[in-house]
């Protein structure tokens, strides 16, 4: 177990990373992320507020659809990123990291200016469990009355699983189908128990609970940024790749001038993909090197079970940052050879 | 409970030796191995490579960590486990056997007696996971 945001985190189960994220891709995974964080936003003014407060356009979402945004800084860059759910017109569901939680709610508040809203941090109200891979809605359609098959990508709908009142929504963090199920806090064992059984848990083709390792490895292969690594206060969500999440265009929003200032001036510094190519295991926080000069930094390295590659992000010069480019990674002092390629690293066949 | 087999040496790093003549066999115990998770890859030293006793000697590495691996005893590097660039899951698979790493031509045999004993780590263990 490890400290994560002051949630005890297991880091994988007894399966290990590799068979978690490799049976996660093949059949099925359960993580248990209700550590993440949710704030409800309810009011009149609800979609006006949030919509001044993130990047992306919540002008946008329809009853029942999730969109994912982030909370900018004036500057651009990033205080979170989040997950923006309208259950109604008036009446939004954030979810947010658990280390940031704390920090995102004193933001909202500090950024309400008499609008017609009513805040709530109820993060500690909810349990989420994150079913994920191509099984994922065989295995969950027993458990609830609702038509998964009608849920599409980035929607929920409010419903039970095995009798627990709850939303399960189609989104996820590892590149697979899948969904995730917010539910009451003292729920959680019990949903956990149920979609374990209903996975067949133990058999070779059956559901695997999964840890905070293989969460990180899936991600990573599936190219989505972690806040803390590829994106913080210190990068702007255009230098992130991220731009598509940035509505310049859809009125006034914290960050929004430097934004389109950093776009028209152009962007200095951009997230790349790369594969490691010769023998070697790039970590977060190392030295990139273009021609012996250094040049930017590793965001996240790691083995790529699934792709059997070792990869990683970093933040390179953008005249160095095209596909194809040749980097070198200061491994503890041993420069490894890696190359830029384009990301997601893993997209599956939908 | 992690495997401690009686007839080896054991360092507070979590590696073993494995007396064979004046040469010692160096590997990482069950117990580093769980730690540690599934092995993706192992650096070793180079043959005729020297060093000292608690020297680095190279790493281990699983999905999400680096680990230095010491050496326990002094010595010149006679043999390295090659086929562990190939299969460094054997380090989880059998860490006693397979998963050997290195074996030492040892300068100072003497080393070997300051190391734990099978009960001496299997105490260390207990309290370091306490």
């Amino acid at each position: 177990m490890v400290d994560f945001g002051g949630w005890d985190m297991p880091v994988q189960y007894p399966a290990g990373t590799i068979e978690e994220h490799l049976r996660t891709r093949t059949h099925a995974g359960l993580f248990d992320v209700s550590h993440m964080g949710e704030i409800d936003v309810r009011g009149s003014d609800a979609i006006p507020f949030v919509n001044r407060l993130t990047s992306n356009d919540v002008t946008k979402l329809v009853d029942g659809q999730a969109q994912y945004s982030a909370l900018t800084t004036t500057s651009g860059t990033v205080i979170d990123d989040l997950l923006v759910h309208r259950l109604s017109g008036d009446h939004l569901l954030l979810v947010v990291n658990a280390g940031t939680t704390d920090k995102d709610w004193e933001w909202i508040k500090s950024h309400h200016n008499g609008e017609s809203v009513e805040l709530r941090n109820a993060s500690a109200e909810y349990c989420q469990l994150a079913l994920q891979g191509p099984d994922a809605e065989t295995i969950l359609q027993p458990l609830t009355e609702l038509p998964l098959s009608e849920i599409k990508y980035y929607h929920f709908h409010h419903g039970t699983v095995d009798g627990v009142s709850g939303i399960v929504s189609r989104t996820g963090y590892t590149g697979e189908d899948g969904f995730e199920v917010y539910a009451p806090a003292d729920r959680a064992e019990q949903l956990w128990n149920k979609m374990l059984d209903a996975g067949n848990m133990g058999a070779p083709t059956g559901v695997l609970p999964c840890g905070l390792a293989a969460r990180n490895t899936l991600r990573l292969e599936a190219g989505m940024a972690l806040y803390g690594h590829e994106i913080d206060e210190n990068t702007t969500l255009l230098e992130a790749n991220l731009g598509w999440i940035c509505k310049l265009d859809k009125g006034d929003f914290v960050g929004r001038e430097a934004l389109a200032q950093q776009k028209a001036a152009g962007i200095k510094r951009r997230l790349v993909g790369f594969e490691v190519t010769e023998r070697g295991i790039a970590r977060d926080d190392q030295d990139v090197l273009v021609n012996d000069e250094k040049v930017g930094k590793v965001t996240s390295g790691s083995p790529a079970p699934f792709l059997k590659k070792n990869i990683g992000m970093a933040y390179v010069p953008v005249e160095h940052a095209s596909v194809g480019q040749e980097i070198k990674i200061d491994v503890r002092g041993k420069l490894v050879g890696a190359q830029i390629v384009k990301t997601p690293f893993y997209k599956r066949n939908k | 409970m992690a495997n401690v087999p009686e007839d080896l040496h054991y360092s507070k790093d979590h590696e073993w030796v494995r007396v064979d003549g004046d040469e010692a066999i160096i590997g990482i115990t069950d117990y580093a191995q769980n730690s540690l998770g599934d092995v993706v890859y192992v650096e070793l030293p180079k043959a005729a490579d020297e060093f000292s006793a608690s020297e680095s000697f190279g790493s281990v590495e699983s999905v999400k960590a680096v680990s230095e691996i010491f050496t326990p005893v002094s010595g010149v590097v006679s043999r390295i486990n090659e086929s562990l660039a190939d299969e460094p899951e054997k380090v989880n698979s059998d860490p006693y056997g397979e998963g050997w790493m290195v074996r030492l031509r040892m300068s100072n045999a003497g080393e070997v007696d300051s190391l734990l004993t099978a009960a001496e780590y299997e105490d260390f263990t207990k309290a370091e996971s306490e």
